[in-house]
Parts: C-alpha cells; structure tokens; sequence
C-alpha cells in the first residue's frame, strides 16, 4: 500500500539508482538494528503476516468449494438444503475475519518498529555527528552529509516499513498460492508458471530500456536546476545587462531537451502498468481456454470450480510478484541509503586523551584549592600519575614551540611556529589568503591537532587537557557568524547558557549591539532565522561578539571578526572591544590593517611562515612586507 | 489559480486529451473481459463446446492485444503531455521572472524562485502525469464495471452500490484525517533539517563554545516530534488495508451466498458468478486507487499555489510611454527623492535627495552601512523607481525611457556582483555581445584585469565556474568592471567595486579611467577613502538623507561625518600620496 511520498521523496523517482557497495553486511547489520529493540515486536509481525496471507489464498479457493462443494451438488440433486452452505461462509468468514485482524495488528506494530528504527538511526547519527572532529566537516560536503538524514533515512523508512513487511507477505503468499495450485491442478500451473515467466521478462526488458533514459532525464534536470540556480541568484546582473532575452533563448534551448529526456523516460514507465496488467488479463484468458479445452477433453480433476478459483489464484499469484519486482529495487536503494548512514556512524570520533580539567578556585591560606561555587578564579586541575594533583591558575598564558602542521601528511602548510602570548597580551596575524593564519587558531583549541612541536596553555600541554575544558578557556569570534535559528536572547546566551538575562544585555552593550537590537521588531525576542536573515553581516559580527563575551574566556581568538563593520562602526565598537580585550590574552586575524595596528605583537605570515614579528612602529620601520602591506603595494585578502 | 496554470498546457491540449481518452478506451475493454470469459464457462465448458471456447478465446486475446495498445498509448502521451505541461510551466515562470524589476525579485527572494522553478514543477508534473491518466481511470473503471455488475446481475450489483460508497468515504476520510497530520510530519522535517545544516555550517560554533550535548537535545527534540507525528499518521493510514481488505471479503461472502441462491433458481450462471467477482474486486480497486491520487493531488496543490504567485506577479515597472531611445548625456540630477523598498512613506531609506551631476563628472558617495548608498545608485538606471520625486538622466526623466536603451547607457558594477559559467569572454560579451578581441583587451586593462587573465594558461579562454568560484574577489571585481566597460555608457557605477582590489591597483583603475573614458560620468560607492577622495564632488550619506556635498578638501574641513570616516582610516594607513 503506497503511503504519500515522505520529505525527500518528492521527484525521488528521478534518482538514479545507487548500488551498494556491500549488499549483505549491510542487510544484515539493518536487521541487527531492528532485532535489538523489537525482537518479539518481528517475531509477532511474521506470525500475523503469515496469517493474513493464507487467508487471503484461502479466501480465492472458496469459490472453488463453493462451485463444486454445494453449488454443483444442489444443482444435480435438486436439494435446496442451504445450512451446509450458510455454515461454509460462516467458517469462511471466521478466517476472513482472522486476516483482517492480523493484517491490521502487523501494519500497526510495523509502524512502531519502522519508526523506532528510524528514530534511533537519526539520533545516533546525530549524536556521532557531534563527536566527529572538525577535518570531517571540511573535507566532506554538507549537501553529501545531509542527504543522509534526508534521501537516505526516507528510503530506509519506505523500506522498513513497506518494502520489508510486503516482500515477506508477497513471498508467503507466492508459496501458498503455489502449494494451492499444485494441489489443484497442474497442468494450469503450467501455463501460470509460463506466462508469469513471460510477464518477469517483458518487465526487465522495459524497466531496462527505461533506465538508460532515466539517465539521460537526471543529466538535463541537473543541467536545467543548475541554469535556474545560477541565473536567479545572479538575476539583478542579468537585468542591468539587459540580458534577458539572451537567457531566455539559452533557457529556452536546454528547457526542450528535458521535455524530450522526460518524454521518452515517462513513457517507459508508463507503459509499463498496462503491458503488465493485460498480460495479467491474457494470462488469465489463456487458463480459461486452456481449462476449457482440459475440461471439455474430459481431463479429470478439471471442473468448473476448479477453473474458477485458478483464475482467482493466479491472480493472487501475479500480483505478489509484480510487487517484489518492484520492492527489489527500492529495496535496493534503500540499502545504499543505509550504507551511507552507517558509514557516517562508524566513522572514528574526535579523539581526546586529556584529563585536566577546569574548576572554579580559590585561594585559602595563600594556596590554590578547587571550590564548589562560582569564584571568578579559575584553575587547572592537573592529577598525576603518582596520585596527587597540582592546581595552575588559569591566566591566559599561550606558547607554541617550533610547531609544524599539515591538513595531510603530504603537505605541510605551517612551518616552525613558535609565539610566546603572555596573559593579557595582543597577537595579530597578517598576510596574504592561504599564508596559514587560520591555521594557527584552529591548533590552539584542536580542531586540528599538531604534526611537531608544543602548545602550552599556562605551561600545561594542550594535549594533556581535556578538549572540552580547553575550548572552554578560549573564545572564539568568527566572520562566518553562524547564527542559529532562535531568538536574539538566545543567541548570545549561546556563549554561556547560565547566564542571567542582565549579563545578556551587558555582553551585547559591550559589544555595541544593544542599539540595533532594540529596534528590532521584538527587540531581545526577535527570532532569527536561516543563520539571520535580515540582519547586515555587520550587525550579526556584532552578536558574534556578544556571544563571545558572554563566555567571557581568559582567551580568544578574533578571525576577522570586524571584517564586515564598516571603519566608523568599528571606531565605535571598538571601544567595546577594546574592553572587552581588557586583561585577556587575545588573537586577532585582521586584513584591515587599523583592526590590529594597536597590537603587543604583530606576526606577518607568508607561506605558512612567520617572516616578520614586532610591533606596528618596529615594523614599519624594518620596511618589509608589512609595510608593503600597509602601503597598499600588494593585494589584500578578498572578503 | 487553475486557469493561469491550464494555460501553460498550450500545445500539450491534444496529447492531454488523448491520455484520458485512450485510458478509458483501455478500461471499457478490461471490463469486457469477465464477461466473455462468463460466456466461455457457460457456453462452452459448461455445454462441453470447444467452439465456443476457441471463438471466444481468440476475440478476448484480440481484445487483450488492442486494451495494451491503447494503455500504452494512454502511457505516452501522459508522459509527454505531463513532460510539455512541466516544460511550459518553467519556461513560462522563467520568462516571466526575466520580465521582473528589482522589486518583483526582492519579493520572492532567490532561493524562493529556484523551488519553484524547480521542485514545485517536478510535483506538479507528476500531479498532470496523474490526472490526465489514473485520475481518469479509476473513476472510469469504477463506473464500466459497475454498469457491467448490472448489466449481468443487477440485483448483486446492488450489493457493490451498497458497499462501494462505504469504502470511499471510509477512505477518504482516512486520508483527509491523516493528511494535515502529515503537512505538520514535513514541516517538522524542515525545522530537523534545518538544525542539521546550521550545526553542518556552524560546528567550529559548536565545538568551541563546547555545545555538543545543548544541540543534541535540540536535535532529539524535533526528532521525537516527528517520531510522534509520523506515527500518529501512519497508525491512522494503517487502517486502510484492513479497511479495504474487510470491504472485500464481504463483498466475496455476499456474492456467494446470494450468488448460490440466484444459480439455485435459474436467475444467474456460474460463469456469471465468477465474473461478478471480478468486477467486485476492479470496482473496489478503483475506490482504493482513487484515495491514493486524492491524497497525491492534495499534496501538490501548494505547489501549485507557489507557482501560480509568481505567473500572476505582474512586472511593477514598464517601458515609459514616450519610449525614448537615446541618452543624450551623461547628466544626471535627482529632484527631492524619497524612496522605500517596500512603496511607503514610514520606512523611507531615502528621504529629500536633491543633486546633479554634469556629464564626465566623478562622484564619489560614502557613509556607513545602511545609509542608503547602494539605493540611491539604483535609481539612476531605474532598477527602482523613486517613491517620492523625480530622477532626470540626460535631461530626461528616467520614467520615460525606453528601460534597455537607459539601462545600455548606465552601466552599474552592482555590489554583490555575479560571473556565469563560461569562458572569461563569454562573460565580458554580455557587455556588448559584438566585441572584438581587441575592445576585450582594452576594456580589461583600463580595470587592470588583464594582466591577471593572462597569467592564466588559457589566458581569456579560461573557463569560470559556477558563481565565479575559481578567481579571488579582487579578479572577480574586476572582470566586472571590464564587462561593464564594455557597454561603453554614458553613465558608469561602481557599488563598492573594488572593495577587495588593493590600493594600488584601485589607484591604477581610477588613473586609467581618468585618461581613457574622461567623458563618462561616474558614480563611485566606497568604503576606502582614497576611492572617492579624488572625485570632483562626494556626497557624504547618513541615515538616508544628503549629510553633505563638497570636494575632499571642503568636507575633511567643515563635515564631521567624513572626518570621522577619514580619521578612522588614517589610523590604519596612512594615505600614501
């Protein structure tokens, strides 16, 4: 029974059907997934299909019985004694009504175990999602990685809850039709077995000549969507060119040839119905005439009944089978879908050996201890191995050691790094796109761990702290804000979740964002959507700001996060910055050169190198490449 | 709403009439089989005649062969009226949307049109697709078999008018009750995918604000929503099967009892009895066919919506009337202009603009985000029209022009500007389709642009890929500012064009333009102040309205605002000249 087509179903019927790479292991883990939760709910399942399938065989040779059982015998003894017959429907009834009630009972307990399967797929996924370390996210496209809670999950869900059940049901029912018509008759299974083998061939034929179209209809919707999507979004250039007719024409070009591609996919899978059901008619005309001509020739065992329920019977025959060779490939798909999901789920999760911890401190008697409450003092718990444990006070100390890097073994794109931040200290970076000082921020909280070298954060070894505390210790400012769908509020409390709605306000004060969000329509409430539609990129780096100072860690990173205000703004929010920078060691990354001017130390990076250090006096002074820079003699990065 | 889109059938009218019209044919066929094959009981097995069996047998292989040809043919042209009804409908919304001003494409916004240029029409191909063939077909199968029921028994064929409606509207119902159920399924799938895709694109956020758990509740949240909701529709589509299948057996039940007694009496033959169960089951099928198609057009129908808001937007702005073709200058002049986005006088972003420029002049316009900078330019080739006011381009008010000749003459380097797949030529020919090699090459050194295309290896063959990806920001400034050379206007402007060109080079483009196009008027939007501080006027912009007008000199004296600006720049650099 077709259910309406879930989320990612729309046009899914113009995918190209994707095989998996390992049909069985896959299979098999799929059904371990739903054998772990809902064993007795399947083993229940199979019990009622059962039942409900040798009704319904049962219910097509009634009319057999009914033919030759009570009909034929009152019509040559002229009896009309109807209580026999009357209770032949009674007990009929009693079956009828037996595969009815299965067939409901499986449908339902099918629903709970399909979205069952399907909901822990999701959250597990899900939950690994979070796990995963962030060289997955760059090195895997989002689209791919979200296809599979959309595409893959919906054909899993199809499959789980249809595909499985039917071919079971179809495959039940083929086996009992096939016992009932071998008991009957078996020349007239014959010809069913003949023709059904006749209707499998003609099938696989069109289905595949259809696919070769279905190919080439996928190949020019991709190439009409890619036209749309690359015109609309640069519709404003089409009209100021007066382009339009052009694009019309091109439009128009590509727009045939689907309609074409389309056409002739279409029309394989349409004809496929009719050429299946009339060869389902043909079938059952040939049994007529062949049961005829058996009957007639005084072949024993042949009656009318017989006839009668054979034609019945085959009909439940075809059916079935015209199922499977349509669940087959769906099935199919849905086991490439799963294959991709499992494989986001076995893929290895961030690793983190570290074991020093954050705690809230204070000082008792001169000494550093751990406390319950919030104290303002932080303090890094170190346990060693001998069974003590040492307590460092948390300041904002940050030193990397001739570090080396490379996003693969091949390439190394950071080169013997060394940078001493003292607590309170102002670092920027500068140079060209691809100079690596992105690089360096995403060594200081491990989003990527190191080839060579050291970091030390307060003198401990990053690799010795845990991931979580140590990210919790640094802050981060990004110019891809990320916002998520929420409200304001909500936003910035991102950065702390405890904190009150005061510190709230405060943080986006600090950060100058407090006036543009109270015109907001609901000022603080105003909820955000599609990573904050409607905002200027400037204001949403100002509750990226916010956010950030509301986590309020003794460091943080600046990756050119004022990058999008324009320079009067950011005069004016720099104030808040600059308090905001007050008394933490902080990292900026700046091509605007007035963004970093004011720095303790200033890093010019070039070729993953750092080729000149100092403050912005002693740097221009040494005319290098910072004061090219500063000149405007080489091109800055692009936004 | 189904006129507009009954329109896009256009030439797709016959093969849309021939789909429904072969499938009925197909269907009064299939209803023709049962009672043959009675025929062939009664008469030929029954009375032992093998004439009767091979005669009738042959005529229903003869009826079988011709019910396939016309499903086939119902089959292709269903496909190719529901494949010409998607093309027409994209082509029509396509071409419409060229038609479009500014403020038309604002309306929808661009990830709106491309749904409905592309998903929207898949649905509602597959809707067509339906209609012009099952949606036919049930129906009519429904009432052949029925008249046939009659035609042999009626007195049993009362026996289906009596349950037949139970069924339907039991189906119905089902499918009414679980449909909105599933709407709210969907939508709680976008609000799970949209968390996905925002911790996809914001897991650095996520992983450094240490909020892995926080989204994992978010995220189990919604999926026990749709856990919740998928179930509650799926248990309410559960009882279809048995719905049907109960509907059925009954029907089975009845024709047997009442069958055997009607043989019993002389009043029906045992092949008609088997034939009266055929048509029970196709009678029923059609009913359970039916609900199916009732449901999928149901679902298209937002679709549908979608795509007829953008057939029935009509263009807010039109050719003027007097249609002028030619631009005499480069003058423009902009008398007390008011404008909004959105057509009304509360939320101006413009208020009381009042100047002009002599033709060759240079205009530089500052002022910080939001001022209204980029809406100000937009008026001049007409991309809006103003709300309040009047803007004059050589002399002439800009609503009376011909819309190409205008936009021909200015030529606006916009903001967040777009390069197309193709070759860096095809891309500078949109500026003036008949260029030479040689006008490429000039236009692309007065933007320094071609010094950078030749260090390609396929110099201005080199292929650009979707959205320009594969040049940097300050290439891709610049191959835009060549292109719009190329239409050698009158009027040029450039919004925050170089933006991510360095300063030397920006120098090196003011220079060359100063020498080469010294007639053009230009309009130069900038951030920098070494852009504009060369310009003969700038206008200095502030919250809308005109702060003040001058040259650098007279504004860095007597303007706070542009001080300001300035001040906050030279801490950064120093001007270097």
């Amino acid at each position: 029974m077709s259910r309406p087509m879930g989320p990612g179903g729309r046009g899914r019927n113009m995918h190209v059907t994707r095989k998996p790479k390992n049909t069985g292991k896959t299979l098999k883990r799929l059904l371990s997934c739903i054998f772990k939760d809902f064993k007795l709910h399947f083993v229940v399942v199979i019990a009622f299909i059962i039942i409900s399938s040798v009704a319904g065989v049962r219910g097509s040779m009634f009319i057999q019985t009914l033919i030759d059982d009570y009909i034929e015998p009152m019509l040559t003894s002229g009896s009309r004694d109807f209580l026999p017959l009357l209770t032949a429907i009674g007990n009929m009834a009693v079956i009828y009504a037996a595969g009815v009630v299965a067939s409901f009972l499986y449908n339902r307990i099918m629903i709970i175990i399909g979205q069952g399967v399907l909901k822990q797929i999701r959250d597990d996924m899900f939950t690994k999602m979070q796990t995963l370390p962030i060289r997955y996210f760059d090195t895997h496209h989002h689209g791919d990685t979200m296809s599979r809670y959309t595409n893959d999950t919906d054909t899993l869900r199809q499959m789980i809850t249809q595909s499985i059940p039917q071919t079971f049901s179809s495959v039940v029912t083929i086996v009992s039709v096939l016992v009932a018509m071998l008991t009957t008759s078996i020349p007239l299974t014959i010809v069913v077995l003949a023709l059904v083998v006749l209707a499998l061939f003609v099938s696989r034929n069109i289905t595949g000549k259809s696919s070769k179209f279905f190919i080439a209809q996928q190949k020019s919707l991709g190439e009409v969507n890619g036209f749309i999507e690359e015109r609309i979004n640069g519709q404003k250039v089409v009209k100021v060119f007066c382009h339009e007719q052009v694009t019309k024409d091109e439009f128009d070009k590509i727009n045939e040839e689907l309609c074409y591609n389309a056409t002739a996919a279409n029309t394989f899978a349409n004809i496929l119905m009719p050429i299946m059901g009339n060869m389902g008619h043909m079938q059952y005309v040939l049994l007529a005439v062949a049961g005829g001509a058996l009957a007639i020739s005084g072949v024993p065992g042949i009656t009318v009944g017989v006839i009668a329920s054979f034609l019945q019977l085959s009909k439940s025959f075809t059916m079935p089978i015209n199922q499977m060779s349509q669940q087959i490939n769906s099935i199919i798909m849905a086991l490439a879908g799963a294959e991709r999901i499992f494989e986001l789920i076995d893929e290895p999760s961030e690793q983190d050996n570290g074991y020093v911890t954050l705690v809230n401190a204070e000082y008792k008697d001169g000494k550093l201890c751990e406390t319950e409450k919030r104290t303002g003092i932080w303090a890094w718990k170190h346990p060693h191995s001998d069974g003590t444990t040492t307590y460092t006070l948390l300041e904002g100390d940050v030193r990397l050691t001739d570090v080396d890097f490379g996003y693969t073994e091949e390439k190394t794109v950071l080169h013997d790094i060394s940078i001493y931040a003292e607590p309170g200290q102002k670092i920027a970076f500068v140079g060209a796109t691809g100079a690596g000082k992105t690089t360096i921020t995403n060594l200081l909280n491990r989003f990527y761990d190191i080839a060579d070298g050291k970091i030390r954060y307060d003198g401990i070894n990053i690799n010795k702290i845990k991931k979580s505390e140590l990210r919790r210790a640094l802050g981060i400012v990004l110019q891809d804000t990320n916002l998520f769908t929420g409200t304001v509020m909500e936003n910035i409390r991102y950065g702390r979740l405890d904190a009150t709605d005061e510190e709230v306000f405060a943080a986006a004060k600090l950060a100058n964002a407090d006036s543009f969000i109270k015109i907001l329509p609901d000022g603080y409430n105003t909820v955000l959507k599609n990573g904050g539609e409607g905002l200027s990129q400037g204001q949403r780096q100002l509750l990226a700001i916010a956010r950030a100072a509301v986590a309020d860690p003794p460091v943080m990173i600046l990756d050119e996060a004022t990058s999008s205000i324009d320079t009067r703004t950011e005069q004016i929010v720099q104030k808040g910055m600059d308090s905001l920078m007050q008394g933490r060691t902080v990292f900026v990354i700046a091509h605007r050169l007035s963004t970093i001017q004011n720095s303790d130390v200033i890093m010019v990076m070039d070729g993953g190198r750092i080729i000149e250090r100092g403050n912005h006096e002693s740097l221009i002074a040494e005319k290098g490449k910072y004061y090219q820079l500063y000149t405007g003699a080489f091109e800055e990065e692009s936004e | 709403m189904l006129k507009k889109l009954a329109q896009c059938i256009g030439e797709y009218k016959r093969d849309s009439i021939l789909a429904p019209l072969f499938v009925t044919c197909e269907v009064i066929l299939e209803v023709l089989i049962p009672i043959l094959m009675a025929r062939i009981i009664d008469k030929g097995i029954e009375m032992h005649n093998m004439n009767v069996v091979t005669i009738t047998g042959i005529i229903l292989v003869f009826l079988v062969c011709l019910s396939m040809f016309c499903g086939s043919m119902s089959g292709k042209f269903a496909a190719s009226a529901s494949a010409g009804f998607a093309k027409n409908l994209r082509k029509k919304m396509f071409h419409s949307i060229q038609e479009f001003s500014f403020n038309n494409i604002d309306k929808f916004s661009t990830s709106g049109l491309v749904t409905r240029l592309t998903t929207d029409v898949t649905n509602l191909q597959h809707a067509y697709q339906m209609i012009v063939r099952i949606a036919v077909r049930s129906p009519a199968m429904f009432i052949f078999s029925l008249s046939m029921a009659f035609f042999v028994n009626p007195k049993i064929a009362l026996i289906f008018l009596a349950v037949a409606p139970l069924l339907g509207l039991g189906l119905i119902l089902i499918a009414s009750k679980a449909h909105p159920i599933f709407e709210k399924v969907f939508r709680t799938y976008d609000r799970l995918n949209n968390v996905v895709q925002e911790n996809l694109r914001g897991i650095r956020v996520v992983k450094a604000f240490v909020r892995e758990s926080y989204e994992e509740e978010k995220f189990k949240n919604v999926s026990k929503d749709i856990y919740d909701n998928f179930s509650r529709a799926e248990r309410l589509l559960a009882f279809n099967a048995p719905l049907m299948q109960s509907t059925m057996y009954t029907v089975m039940l009845l024709i047997a009892w009442f069958g055997a007694k009607l043989i019993l009496t002389d009043q029906m033959s045992q092949g008609e009895l088997v034939s009266m169960i055929t048509y029970a089951m196709q009678i029923l099928m059609s009913l359970m066919n039916f609900s199916m198609i009732f449901v999928m057009i149901i679902i298209s129908k937002a679709s549908a919506e979608r795509i007829t808001e953008v057939l029935s937007e009509s263009c807010d702005l039109l050719d003027g009337k007097e249609n002028i073709t030619e631009v005499a200058d480069g003058s423009v002049e902009f008398k007390n202009v008011s404008f909004s986005y959105y057509k009304s006088v509360e939320s101006l972003c413009l208020r009381d603009i009042s100047f002009s420029a002599k033709p060759g002049e240079t205009i530089g316009i500052i002022g910080g985000t939001g001022s209204g900078k980029t809406s100000l330019i937009q008026l001049i080739p007409r991309l809006y029209d103003p709300t309040v006011g009047e803007v004059f381009v050589g002399g002439k008010n800009v609503r009376q022009y011909n819309l190409e000749a205008l936009r021909n003459n200015v030529a606006v380097v916009l903001q967040k500007n777009e390069l197309f797949s193709g070759t860096i030529k095809d891309n500078l020919r949109w500026g003036n389709p008949d260029a030479t090699d040689e006008e490429l090459i000039h236009a692309c050194k007065l933007a320094q642009a071609d010094e950078f295309i030749r260090s390609f290896p396929d110099g201005y063959d080199t292929h650009i890929e979707q959205g320009g990806k594969n040049v940097s920001g300050g290439q891709k400034q610049r191959l835009c500012i060549a292109r719009a050379l190329l239409k050698k206007p009158k009027i040029l402007i450039l919004d925050d064009s170089t933006s991510a060109v360095d300063t030397a080079t920006d120098k090196l483009i003011r220079g060359a333009f100063a020498a080469e196009i010294p007639g053009t008027t230009q309009f130069i939007i900038a951030q920098r102040i070494s852009s504009v501080q060369h310009a003969d006027r700038i206008i200095v912009l502030e919250n809308g309205r005109i702060d003040a007008i001058g040259c650098h000199d007279e504004l860095l004296a007597s303007n706070n605002i542009y001080r300001e600006i300035y001040n906050s720049q030279q801490k950064g650099a120093q001007t270097n000249e």
